[in-house]
């Protein structure tokens, strides 16, 4: 259990916050409407899966969401404006995040430059070009593709993102706990030089997953499209914070080499517990965030306590 | 003058070379004065984030620091209209301060990440920040008319050189002061270079990064009252989002390594100029408002690439051999 403290802690308060929900708001107990509030949190949900083994690696990226918002900007706009089918600029959509992702990947795993800068440069200039490319105005898309959160597998909740997101989940949860290169992102976060000189490829390790953390943002561009229906350069601005507190909040450390695809699933599923049964309780998406900051800090606190026994 | 306020200051003289060939009016007195009142706000939060950023630290927090001391003034101010102005400013950098002790018991005491602790607080900060004001702004009028002349006037009477500006000056000039001139200042360079040595040297390590969190707090406060003075109004919704992020990029192209302990305060000045030149030039040059985003993020990118290049450059002179 030593070793899985933070885990342990955020499911804890998993149970307690559900508890709670459960026993003040009748509608918690209600499976369908759980389900339905959860697409709220698939986009920001992917992104926070993606970005768990870069944590663990010891890198960060903050220019997910600006991937995000330039992927689905020249989507919409290549359909809109250029005429190319819908269906193939949703298909290109993972493409495009994985070759913006390569843009990160390149600087931080080949060049060994600092993640935190070189991504807050990239979410500047991404999002810059999203917005040199659609100014402000709201580029549609056709109907036909809107509202892909309200397909579900037949006769159950699960809606198509909530199916991607587990998907996800298992895929890099495999990944990253039962296979050689999983271990080599433990080697590299827990020191990039031990694992240089026992010859883990750093720089290709740390590449792929900048790469994995933009198609994984191109992914929930699309969704996101389908979602509102809209492109626009400003679309999930701030979420990366969402999914950076997640991820920590799950029990990945900032500094890399300890973290599970496990934490993260949980951590999402308090911040959305949190977050529904604050807004059934009547409290405001803007002071439900002094909630979310607060319940990170005590989570990483109750750990370090915890630890220390 | 060291290796990096040099090629940023050919970097500014050229920009401002270029922009002014192809546009003489760049140099008018109202585009000039736009970029004096552009820095100020920028630089007394970039002074703080830097002594943070020294220490291999980095406060997320800022933005909302700033939002949350200047809207808890604003609405001091709006409530009582006769307090004096230079209390308000106190009470707006003493607010700030308390805001950064925060952070700076939760990474100093509980060590807590620093990056992870002030995102917590971001989010508290930015709630508080909607709370108190009950989601609604406060109104240019409802502001006493002597805080805008702070960014209207200054002493020289004509209005091109305002006090918010001198006010900017002498923060850093007393930052620089404290950073090559006392014991502190070089503590926190000896923690920023190597941290275990700093604490096997016997160096106060946790009080210094405390209190280098209550600074940096101190210098967002007093920019929440210099954003009302230079605004007006006052919005929860709108009033310093992602500064924190414009406050890194300033501080980076100042030539402040996040890997710690490199860093100087005209480095830091020019950085916050060379951003502020940037954002006029565009307008000057009538590029869309919608190239400074992407034009800010290609600088950032190009910072860290000129200090990895002549990082390399030195370690080249000094083994004689290309390492890596």
């Amino acid at each position: 259990m030593k070793n899985n403290v933070a885990e342990w802690v955020v499911g804890g308060l998993l149970l307690v916050a559900f508890a709670v929900s459960a026993a003040l708001v009748p509608g918690f107990r209600d499976v369908a409407y759980l389900f339905d509030r959860s697409t709220l949190l698939t986009e920001t949900g992917l992104l926070a899966l993606a970005l768990t083994p870069l944590i663990v690696a010891g890198h960060i990226d903050l220019s997910c969401t600006a991937i995000l918002a330039l992927v689905g900007v020249i989507a919409a706009t290549l359909a809109a404006r250029l005429g190319v089918p819908f269906g193939l600029c949703l298909v290109l959509c993972p493409a495009l995040g994985a070759g913006l992702g390569a843009l990160n990947g390149y600087l931080v795993g080949r060049r060994g430059l600092p993640s935190l800068v070189v991504t807050i440069g990239t979410m500047a200039l991404f999002r810059g070009a999203a917005q040199i490319l659609a100014g402000d105005s709201s580029i549609s898309v056709p109907a036909a593709f809107q509202g892909i959160h309200h397909l579900t597998l037949p006769k159950t909740y699960f809606h198509v993102p909530m199916l991607i997101y587990l998907f996800l989940a298992l895929a890099l949860g495999t990944l990253l706990h039962k296979t050689a290169f999983g271990r080599k992102i433990y080697a590299v976060g827990t020191s990039p030089e031990a694992a240089r000189y026992s010859g883990v490829p750093v720089g290709s390790v740390v590449f792929r997953l900048f790469v994995l953390s933009g198609t994984v943002a191109g992914l929930g561009a699309a969704l996101l499209l389908s979602r509102l229906g809209v492109a626009r350069y400003d679309n999930a601005r701030g979420w990366e914070l969402d999914a950076i507190t997640a991820v920590v909040l799950g029990g990945t450390s900032i500094f890399g080499g300890r973290g599970t695809i496990v934490g993260t699933v949980l951590a999402l599923a308090l911040v959305g517990i949190v977050q529904t049964g604050l807004g059934v309780a009547g409290i405001k998406a803007e002071v439900q965030v002094a909630a979310i900051g607060a319940l990170l800090i005590f989570a990483i606190l109750l750990g370090n306590a915890l630890r220390r026994r | 003058m060291t290796r990096r306020e040099l090629p940023l200051l050919v970097a500014l003289a050229l920009l401002v070379g270029v922009v002014g060939g192809i546009q003489p009016r760049f140099f008018s007195l109202d585009n000039l004065k736009s970029i004096l009142l552009w820095v100020p706000l920028l630089a007394v939060v970039a002074l703080g984030q830097m002594t943070v950023i020294l220490t291999r630290g980095v406060d997320v927090s800022v933005g909302a620091i700033l939002a949350l001391a200047g809207m808890g003034t604003a609405l001091v101010l709006r409530d009582h209209p006769n307090l004096n102005l230079f209390l308000a400013a106190l009470l707006s950098t003493a607010l700030g301060a308390v805001l950064g002790a925060v952070n700076g018991g939760l990474v100093a005491l509980g060590r807590v990440p620093a990056i992870v602790a002030t995102l917590g607080t971001l989010g508290i900060y930015r709630g508080l920040t909607f709370l108190i004001s009950g989601g609604r702004q406060v109104s240019e009028y409802e502001l006493p008319r002597g805080l805008a002349s702070w960014s209207n006037e200054g002493p020289f009477g004509q209005n091109l050189f305002p006090w918010v500006v001198l006010l900017a000056l002498v923060c850093a000039g007393a930052m620089q002061v404290f950073l090559t001139r006392t014991r502190g200042g070089r503590t926190l360079y000896a923690l920023g270079g190597n941290p275990d040595a700093a604490a096997w040297h016997g160096l106060p390590v946790r009080s210094a990064t405390f209190w280098n969190y209550v600074l940096c707090g101190a210098g967002a406060g007093l920019a929440g009252i210099l954003y009302a003075s230079r605004y007006g109004t006052v919005n929860p919704a709108t009033i310093g989002t992602g500064f924190e992020l414009l406050v890194i990029a300033a501080v980076v192209i100042g030539g402040v390594s996040v890997f710690g302990g490199v860093g100087s305060v005209p480095g830091v000045l020019l950085g916050c100029l060379l951003l502020g030149t940037i954002n006029v030039a565009l307008s000057v040059l009538s590029i869309a408002a919608t190239w400074q985003l992407a034009v800010y993020g290609a600088v950032i990118l190009l910072a860290v690439l000129f200090d990895d290049l002549s990082a390399r450059r030195l370690r080249r002179t000094l083994t004689g051999e290309e390492t890596l």
